[in-house]
């Protein structure tokens, strides 16, 4: 018998959860509710198997998130008898930013960066799990799977601890943390393999079927709710379309796709031309947008 | 296409761990990049983002810079260096690769060292417009140390001396020449260019004199040596499994050999010998498991076996339960490894205080010299003894990689400053055991109604530190107290008059001390230490030689500005001209307390009223 590829990416993953499981006093599970999240909740089950996950989740709720995901989010909850934290920014709320107004830059800095910070402050978590991959953008091919954070939350790119063979440096001082990416060696290809063979449940609007859509700065936008003003020379439309990755509605692009089943998924995604996050407002900003972000505390 | 063979093709595809070496300007981001782009792993969204860069920052003109691919980090590219680990996915029909990109130039050896930790193989590449250099065998060297067994010696840029043949044999001999000690399974050199893409993907016309496989297809064919049929088994305890009352399991990645359910294996600490009765694998119960899974086990019985511990083969096994092992380390921070110093080891499951107690020698990595020092800086690899305060479990990393690692971690700072590879274990340590004498400490002091402890004064020279305690001690003794001051000054007259001023002789400076005051609390006295003593890291390991409450740490706080003023023995006003060197709080660091048990402020009080704080505290705290 040998191990596979992704046999062998599994149980690195499951080692890296135990080890933070092990060494950390109070660690959280990001739970995103897209598919890297799910992957990654399906690991962390595995690893404690038989005894429930012994941590909690959190959900950093930007308050536009698609209502599919939020449904999906609740009865993950309810099925798997999760331990699941919900955080709002309450301010930002209150400030009424959202992505439409305020523009994806602002609405992503208070309502998904600073609530983040908020919510690791005031549950004072000193490690956190996110399922981010190092195949996903440039800045994310440098970050450790151990990434420290300093008391205010800092990532300092030119001052990362080496880290070597599978031997992880989990001291900290009170008041910092660590990020913890245990999916760091996966790529897109391997994340929907692994669904397929272990038939992990999606959100559906991973899954291809007639939505309604406007076009807005070159994307296909999906009308979620009424709080998409549509504009005088917008029209909506009734296209066959998906999403390939998952955030707030009105920042997240749709795709023109006939792939209703994880199958088609991987067959489209084999003949694409296209990056996952091409679908993504906020990396498209500036060259370099996204490192700034994960300096100033965002996953 | 079929989704099934699709599948079936991905899983029969193996796995490669790959580390490119080699500087900036050998073109190493320029040949990632082209392994990408050939094996059209880059979507074209990623290709137009390179294109805006290349305008930008690029160097090949109108041209793409396929080099901008790859450097990640914003100041890197604008600096057009590579001064981290970065890690890069492709996979071609028959394999999965994961490329560690790390920095050639010898101040990111540590970078190197880093990436080259979790590769199979190593790709060192050679520009060939300069031959063989330094870092080319600083690499194979870092390579070798590291236990890499597959080296492919690319000579890039054959484009740029005209595909000449002769050159590229010049280059192989000069390289088998040095290389001639090191023990590589296979050892290939292939003529490229990255710029071009000659023998990466496509064999090329330009090359007609090479008739061996292109860089790809070599490292398709390379197959990585698992013996895990003649390995014995092993598995270090990670998680203890247990939050339901009737289970209870153990969690760990099996790190060599393999497993069956009624296979009987130890718990090595304790070499109690149990029984596997449940293997749960990630794809659930199974009768078996092997190498590289991370599994939880069940038990024929209760046994004591928490994270730290291993369970392993009965027989035959090779690993040591010690507290010192021999070892080549590399340095990873700016701030000096001082022999003797206290710091966190870090193994795969375990971590304890410990230090490095000889420095036998460091190695030169471009000429391989051995030479003697005291100490090592940033990048620098040495062979050294290691000693740990507690037993650990290991395995020479030749033997086992994953058991025969660990990491260096101040204690301080938390950052990780080394890592290291067990040569071998020492045994010194256990010839030597404690006699137990009838005759203790307790009954010691008893007889003079004391309790035995350390007065351990810190602070600058001049700051009033010997003025306080020899005071201490005449008040102690007219209370009929048994006590012994060791002062600074006299102790380096005889004891440590071997010694200098530097940071090393600082460290053993302070290790004397602790030691000697250690035997005097054992013989029940209460002992005074007058030593500026500037480094926390000393302080710390002299408290941890006694009981906790017998170490009392007294700050003397006196401003530099006034121990200049005063300056009793003229030693900053030789210090400022330049006559002594290494002077504390002049051209030597002294670091202060972060909770010390007293502080005595001499601006504010005399040194007899700071005396009497000392004797109330040790009244307070029943000492006396």
């Amino acid at each position: 018998m040998k191990l596979s590829h992704i046999d062998k990416l599994e149980s690195e993953s499951i080692h890296i959860i135990r080890e933070v499981a092990s060494e950390f006093d109070n660690p959280v599970m990001l739970y995103s509710i897209g598919k890297d999240s799910s992957v990654m909740l399906h690991l962390a089950q595995k690893a404690f198997y038989p005894s429930k996950i012994p941590f909690k989740l959190m959900h950093i709720d930007t308050t536009w998130k698609f209502k599919e995901m939020i449904n999906f989010r609740d009865e993950t909850a309810k099925k798997y008898n999760l331990d699941l934290l919900v955080h709002i920014n309450k301010e930002g709320v209150a400030n009424n930013i959202n992505p439409i107004s305020s523009g994806s830059k602002i609405h992503t800095d208070v309502m998904k960066t600073q609530s983040l910070i908020q919510a690791l402050d005031k549950y004072q978590f000193d490690a956190a799990f996110g399922g981010a991959r190092r195949d996903e953008e440039k800045s994310r091919a440098k970050e450790r799977i151990f990434s420290f954070r300093d008391k205010k939350h800092r990532w300092d790119p030119k001052n990362q601890k080496p880290e070597l063979w599978n031997l992880f440096n989990t001291n900290i001082d009170k008041g910092e943390s660590v990020r913890v990416f245990p999916l760091s060696n996966w790529t897109e290809i391997d994340i929907w393999q692994y669904i397929y063979q272990e038939n992990i449940q999606l959100v559906p609007l991973y899954f291809s079927k007639i939505r309604s859509i406007i076009r807005r700065n070159d994307m296909m936008i999906m009308v979620d709710d009424d709080r998409l003003k549509i504009k005088e020379n917008e029209k909506i439309e009734q296209k066959k379309v998906r999403f390939r990755t998952l955030g707030c509605y009105p920042l997240t692009a749709a795709v023109e796709s006939d792939a209703t089943t994880v199958e088609e998924i991987i067959i489209e995604l084999l003949e694409s031309k296209y990056s996952e996050r091409q679908g993504r407002l906020i990396d498209n900003d500036q060259i370099g947008s996204m490192e700034k972000k994960k300096q100033e505390g965002y996953f | 296409m079929d989704i099934e063979t699709f599948f079936q093709n991905q899983n029969n595809k193996k796995q490669l761990k790959i580390l490119t070496c080699g500087s900036v300007d050998d073109g190493k981001s320029t040949l990632i990049g082209r392994l990408l782009f050939d094996s059209k792993n880059i979507y074209s969204d990623q290709l137009s983002q390179t294109k805006i860069e290349s305008e930008k920052y690029g160097t090949q003109g109108k041209q793409i810079d396929l080099a901008l691919l790859i450097d990640g980090l914003q100041a890197e590219r604008e600096q057009g260096i590579t001064i981290d680990v970065a890690y890069r996915y492709f996979e071609t029909k028959k394999c999965k690769f994961i490329i560690a990109d790390t920095p050639g130039h010898e101040e990111y050896t540590r970078n190197m060292v880093t990436g080259a930790s979790n590769s199979d193989v190593g790709i060192i590449l050679v520009d060939a417009t300069k031959g063989i250099l330094d870092q080319t065998k600083r690499h194979t060297f870092i390579l070798s140390l590291l236990g890499i067994e597959n080296i492919i010696v690319a000579v890039n840029k054959m484009d740029l001396i005209n595909y000449d043949e002769k050159k590229f044999k010049d280059i192989i001999s000069s390289f088998k020449k040095f290389s001639s000690e090191f023990n590589f399974n296979l050892q290939k050199f292939i003529p490229i260019s990255a710029l071009v893409g000659d023998n990466v993907f496509q064999k090329n016309s330009n090359i007609t004199w090479y008739n061996e496989k292109s860089l790809i297809d070599e490292l398709e064919e390379i197959s990585l040596n698992e013996p895990i049929e003649e390995e014995i088994f092993s598995l270090p305890v990670q998680f203890v499994n247990r939050s339901s009352s009737d289970f209870r399991g153990y969690s760990g990645t099996i790190t060599s050999g393999k497993i069956k359910v009624n296979d009987e294996v130890q718990v090595f600490s304790s070499k109690e010998k149990i029984k596997i009765i449940k293997i749960l694998t990630p794809k659930g119960e199974s009768d078996f498991a092997i190498k590289g899974q991370a599994v939880t086990l069940t038990l024929d019985k209760e046994v004591d076996i928490s994270r730290g511990d291993l369970l392993c083969s009965v027989k035959n096994h090779n690993y040591f339960l010690s507290d010192q092992f021999a070892s080549h380390i590399i340095w990873m921070n700016k701030e000096q490894m001082i022999p003797e110093r206290n710091y966190i080891f870090k193994f795969l499951n375990f971590q304890t205080i410990g230090k490095i107690t000889d420095l036998v020698h460091k190695i030169n990595i471009n000429s391989f010299e051995k030479i003697a020092s005291k100490f090592l800086n940033l990048n620098e690899i040495a062979y050294v003894k290691v000693a740990l305060n507690k037993n650990t479990i290991f395995n020479a990393y030749k033997n086992n990689k994953k058991l025969g690692s660990f990491v260096i971690i101040d204690q301080f700072n938390n950052q990780t400053v080394g890592a290291g590879v067990i040569e071998h274990e020492l045994r010194r340590a256990s010839n030597i055991s404690w006699h137990q004498m009838s005759i203790n400490k307790n009954l010691r002091s008893s007889i003079n109604g004391q309790k035995p402890c350390v007065l351990w004064f810190t602070g600058l020279s001049g700051s009033g530190k010997s003025t306080i305690a020899n005071i201490i001690e005449q008040k102690l003794h007219k209370l009929g107290k048994h006590t012994y001051l060791l002062d600074g000054d006299n102790v380096r007259h005889g004891l440590n008059k071997d010694l200098g001023f530097t940071d090393v002789d600082r460290v053993e400076n302070i290790r004397r001390i602790s030691e000697v005051s250690r035997l005097m609390v054992d013989a029940g006295l209460i002992t005074i230490v007058s030593f500026i003593s500037p480094f926390k890291s000393e302080r710390k390991m002299a408290r941890r030689l006694v009981e906790i409450d017998e170490f009392i740490e007294i700050y003397v706080d006196t401003s530099i500005e006034e121990c200049e003023k005063r300056d009793p023995k003229g030693l900053y006003k030789k210090a400022r001209s330049g006559k002594l060197k290494n002077f504390t709080g002049i051209d030597s660091n002294y670091e202060i307390p972060s909770s010390p048990e007293i502080i005595l402020e001499t601006k504010i009080k005399s040194a007899e009223e700071l005396a009497d704080e000392v004797i109330l505290y040790l009244k307070q705290y029943n000492k006396i």
